[in-house]
């Protein structure tokens, strides 16, 4: 697997993809493959305010639970609509179809704190 | 030609549709009794607005349809009726049969919880030896019976706790629990109002006094311990783990679910747990039943005993009374007084054994899971080398090499004719595989079990692919749990 | 076998203990029973309780006929002795059997999901408030001075670990039902839920749609309480409710004097990722033939620990089935007649007699005997071999004049005149 050099890593599996103000976020192959077969999302309503860092919903497979950690803090402005009726897409297509939710950033700052392609690659290495 | 694999051979099993799918107007099962009063109008009784329409979809079936359903669904089962059940912290243990008939004796089956104190002394006697009898097996000053199941009774436990160390002024903030512990140790815990603080087991797959004693302080309310653990080793330092809690005025709670390894050997209450549940369903031989009733009795120290839930049973002269005067109780935890028809059952099981019957069952649990331990331990990598009590766990990590786990090997199991062990449990273990036999089987069936496994990890070696899509015996083949998932249907519509 | 494990005793099986926690004696309990001797302890025990009484007595736990196929059924060894049915492939009879329980509950309530059952009815009112408070973020609770004494206690234990605020609101002392205005007064943005049962401890049918009507103004839930499943025969079901809780031992699950029951748990379909308990759903096996299985175990405490929907971990499996059976015996038809047998005797014994609540009520009600007190009244009973009504003064001393009285299909009519002459 290849990872796409203009996401940012987390190192709980996330990734953010940065367009002026906005970040999209979504987990990443190596997290939907740890999982399986995703089965249900838990995404927060549009409008929620995350925080880098904390949890904002969660991913379910049938016999686990992951937490997904916001890899940004701002205000979510979409949730992806895709996966309340179609989760079986975070298996299929992790870094597009299936993002998450769209952040307004308030923070760019944090971005340099996360990993790029070539560091996450390395970080799943080890 | 004969078609047989272990100790199955393939046997007819109908088909069946679900009551709803059977049902036709008018067909009927009952039969009431003539009305020996006026009928009455239910809408000019009730108002018409509060009586209903007929129940949509509701089935009508006839007496035999109702037999042969449940009857040929029944053979869609597996039960320790059929063999060994290993599964491991469950202690699926033979069920005796005299159990199920004294709690149909017709003064206990139909007293009503309300019926006057002097007409129900029977009831009341017998939970009061009952309650006697699990305090001498655990060691503990008082004992309630009235906890539901397991959990509930290790909800009541923490509430103990929290009750006592409110009443010494700090109810305390953090529950410890080793990260072996079952999932209802941390969901009790939370749901009692604690933070969970997880404790990393040593290498040992024991709690580490180290890092439980730089764990404690004064926010700790308690550990909640399972002892023996869930890798079915005996916590070698739980004097000393106790006297580590105690030092920072802490509590100890032992999770019982285990207690089939100590029974008549050693008591929690000697060891310094100051507040335990025991799992009746499982020490104490009460039917599962596919899933429950269950009965989670709850012994504590003396120190503990005035935060009980009401009511106790006291002693008035010759007579039992219900007590609800315990100012300082937590309270009630359920309606009236426990799974009482569970607890007949409990004591039924002891009276047949008695003090050195039990004993000598412990000795057969702990016999019976080294004999599988020493038996598998060539074909299958044990997870600790700590000797086992009456439980045995594996690591699925020989075979995970050919891309079977342990979820696969359970299935292929099912082929031979027996129950999976537990799967995937405890957490600590990579790919666990936690077999517990319980004192119940005999020599031949262990063998047969052993012989099972022992192929299963032959087949892994030459055909990887037949145990991946097992169970291939059975008339339900590999169930699509990923669907029922996704797109929920949880009831049946036309 | 001790050859094959390497030991030379039965003691060192266990002799690794460390010496402080062995017990050194043998346990204090008599030595081991026959079969014989065992039937005959038990009944003597059996005897010393009440035997071949007629019995009054409701208020949560119901004598109703137990059809004969239920211990049939509940007996058979493939169901009595197996496991939560984890194993899907062949734990098909249980998982079947739930899938019907599961449904028909729902027909029965009204609800769009039900679990596979909870412990009892007492302990599932708690876990209603807990799902409400996780649906609506609230952590207040308004609950009906009416609804049973004892589910209330449990409720109130609950809530003081769970920092959940429990208030209770009065009973209209003419009609028994609730008091809408002692509701309204407590009812705003705070509060998660309103919890109501219908019909009451008094026996009283409740109006749940106005209660539903008054707690949405304020985004509360309603949470509907039963403990007579066999009044859902001929009740209107409680479809105004978002969460239905409530008690099956009606069906077929004998007293026992209190216990094992089975507790049932029942909501609408947005609101399922919120329910605890077990849950059967429907697939498919690899083969493609209809195959049932657990669902949305991630719900659980196994797999989300301290971030569970609740700690339970056992459902009523085996009592959940005898009240299947029982369902299925009865059928559309059979529980309808079931339920207007247990009206026309409850409305017998009623009839004449002094009642201080005028609500329409099922088959319990309160009744105030006329010149002594209600334990004199079943003093003067128990002569005749009755059980009369449960006195209320213990719970509402407002009511210590006054006994809860409950008639089912098993009360005959010479019973029931006999009380109706005690009371008069």
């Amino acid at each position: 697997m290849t990872y796409p050099e203009n996401l940012r890593y987390t190192k709980e599996h996330e990734w953010v993809a940065v367009d002026g103000d906005t970040g999209t976020v979504g987990i990443t192959f190596h997290a939907q493959k740890e999982l399986g077969d995703i089965v249900y999302v838990d995404l927060p309503k549009a409008g929620s305010a995350v925080e880098a860092g904390k949890t904002f919903g969660s991913v379910e497979s049938v016999k686990a639970v992951s937490d997904i950690y916001s890899p940004v803090t701002g205000e979510v402005v979409e949730v992806n609509s895709l996966l309340a009726d179609s989760p079986e897409k975070l298996n299929e297509d992790p870094h597009g179809d299936a993002w998450l939710v769209k952040i307004k950033l308030s923070n760019p700052g944090e971005l340099g704190g996360l990993m790029n392609a070539g560091d996450y690659t390395a970080y799943l290495g080890e | 030609m004969p078609k047989s694999l272990g100790k199955i051979r393939p046997h007819l099993t109908q088909d069946e549709q679900l009551l709803f799918e059977m049902s036709s107007p008018g067909k009927k099962g009952y039969q009431l009794p003539e009305l020996d009063v006026p009928a009455v109008d239910a809408a000019a009784a009730l108002g018409a607005g509060n009586v209903r329409a007929g129940i949509e979809d509701f089935p009508e079936v006839s007496e035999v349809e109702v037999i042969r359903h449940f009857t040929r669904l029944s053979t869609w089962n597996y039960g320790i009726d059929l063999g060994l059940f290993p599964l491991g912290s469950c202690t699926m243990k033979y069920n005796p049969r005299i159990n199920e008939a004294v709690a149909r004796t017709e003064g206990l089956a139909w007293a009503h919880p309300y019926q006057p104190e002097e007409l129900s002394q029977g009831a009341m006697e017998i939970a009061a030896v009952l309650e006697q009898h699990l305090g001498e097996i655990f060691g503990m000053d008082a004992v309630t019976l009235q906890p539901a199941a397991g959990a509930h009774g290790e909800y009541t436990g923490i509430m103990l706790v929290r009750a006592y160390l409110a009443a010494q002024g700090n109810p305390r903030k953090k529950v410890l629990v080793p990260d072996s512990a079952h999932g209802t140790n941390p969901a009790t815990a939370s749901i009692a109002g604690y933070e969970v603080e997880t404790l990393k087991s040593n290498e040992q797959g024991m709690v580490d006094p180290a890092v439980l004693a730089a764990a404690v302080n004064e926010d700790v309310a308690a550990l909640m311990v399972t002892n023996p653990n869930t890798v079915g080793v005996f916590e070698e330092n739980i004097v000393q783990i106790a006297g580590i809690l105690h030092e920072k005025g802490a509590q100890i709670y032992m999770d019982g679910a285990n207690l089939n390894a100590l029974v008549g050997l050693a008591r929690p209450g000697d060891f310094g747990v100051d507040v335990l549940h025991s799992n009746l369903h499982k020490t104490f031989s009460t039917p599962h039943g596919g899933g429950g009733p269950g009965a989670g009795a709850v012994g504590v120290k003396k120190h503990l005993e005035p935060f009980l839930p009401v009511p106790r049973l006291k002693r008035i002269g010759e007579m039992w009374s219900w007590d609800y005067d315990r100012p300082q109780s937590i309270g009630r935890v359920r309606a009236f007084y426990g799974n009482f028809g569970v607890l007949v059952r409990a004591l039924a099981y002891m009276q047949a054994h008695g003090g050195p019957g039990l004993k000598n069952a412990t000795i057969d649990a702990l016999l019976n899971a080294n004999y599988i331990r020493a038996r598998l331990e060539e074909h299958y990598q044990i997870a600790y080398n700590a000797k086992s009590m009456h439980e045995c766990v594996f690591s699925d990590e020989r075979q995970e090499k050919q891309g079977v786990r342990t979820g696969d090997i359970a299935k292929r199991l099912i082929d031979y004719g027996f129950h999976p062990y537990t799967v995937s449990f405890p957490m600590i273990v990579h790919g666990a595989l936690m077999i517990e036999p319980t004192e119940t089987e005999p020599k031949q069936e262990l063998d047969a079990f052993c012989d099972a496994m022992i192929a299963i990890a032959k087949e892994i070696e030459a055909n990887p692919e037949l145990v991946k899509t097992a169970p291939h015996m059975t008339r339900t083949s590999r169930v699509d749990e990923v669907t029922a998932a996704r797109k929920p249907r949880v009831r049946w519509t036309r | 076998m001790l050859d094959a494990c390497g030991l030379n005793s039965l003691e060192d099986l266990y002799n690794h203990l460390p010496e402080a926690a062995l017990l050194d004696r043998p346990l204090e309990i008599p030595a081991g029973l026959s079969e014989f001797e065992i039937a005959d302890y038990f009944k003597q025990q059996g005897a010393r309780n009440a035997n071949g009484y007629a019995s009054f007595l409701g208020a949560g736990v119901y004598s109703h006929y137990r059809p004969v196929l239920c211990d049939v059924v509940v007996s058979r060894g493939e169901f009595l002795t197996s496991y939560t049915p984890y194993q899907a492939e062949f734990a098909q009879g249980t998982l079947t059997s739930i899938f019907e329980f599961q449904t028909m509950l729902c027909q029965l309530t009204g609800m769009e999901v039900a679990n596979a059952s909870m412990y009892d009815g007492s302990t599932a009112v708690p876990e209603a408030a807990m799902m409400s408070s996780r649906i609506n973020g609230r952590h207040r609770f308004l609950a009906a001075r009416n609804l049973h004494p004892e589910y209330r206690e449990v409720l109130a234990t609950a809530a003081r670990n769970a920092q959940m605020q429990v208030e209770e609101f009065g009973y209209d002392a003419k009609t028994g039902r609730i008091d809408m205005d002692s509701l309204v007064a407590k009812l705003d943005g705070t509060v998660s839920c309103v919890i109501v049962q219908s019909p009451n401890f008094f026996g009283v049918i409740e109006d749940l749609e106005a209660v539903a009507a008054e707690a949405k103004k304020h985004g509360a839930l309603l949470v509907a309480v039963f403990t007579e499943a066999v009044s859902l025969g001929l009740l209107e079901p409680p479809k105004a409710a978002d969460i239905v809780v409530g008690e099956l031992q009606s069906f077929a699950i004998s007293p026992s004097y209190g216990g094992p029951f089975a507790g049932v748990m029942a909501t609408k379909e947005k609101y399922m990722r919120q329910i605890p308990g077990r849950l059967v759903g429907e697939t498919k096996d690899h083969d493609g033939n209809r195959a049932f299985c657990l669902t949305l175990s991630t719900r659980e405490q196994h797999i989300r620990r301290e971030k569970a929907t609740s700690n339970i971990c056992t459902n009523q499996a085996l009592i959940a089935l005898m009240a299947t059976v029982f369902m299925s015996v009865y059928g559309k038809q059979g529980l309808r007649e079931l339920a207007e047998q247990n009206l026309a005797k409850a409305h017998y014994l009623a009839d004449g007699l002094e009642r201080p609540f005028s609500g329409p009520f099922f088959n319990e009600f309160v009744a105030t005997p006329k010149g002594g007190t209600p334990e004199a009244a079943n003093a003067g009973l128990l002569k005749k071999k009755i059980i009369g009504g449960l006195p209320l003064g213990r719970w509402y001393p407002e009511l210590k004049g006054s006994m809860l009285l409950c008639a089912t299909e098993m009360n005959q009519r010479a019973d029931l005149d006999a009380v109706k002459e005690a009371l008069r």
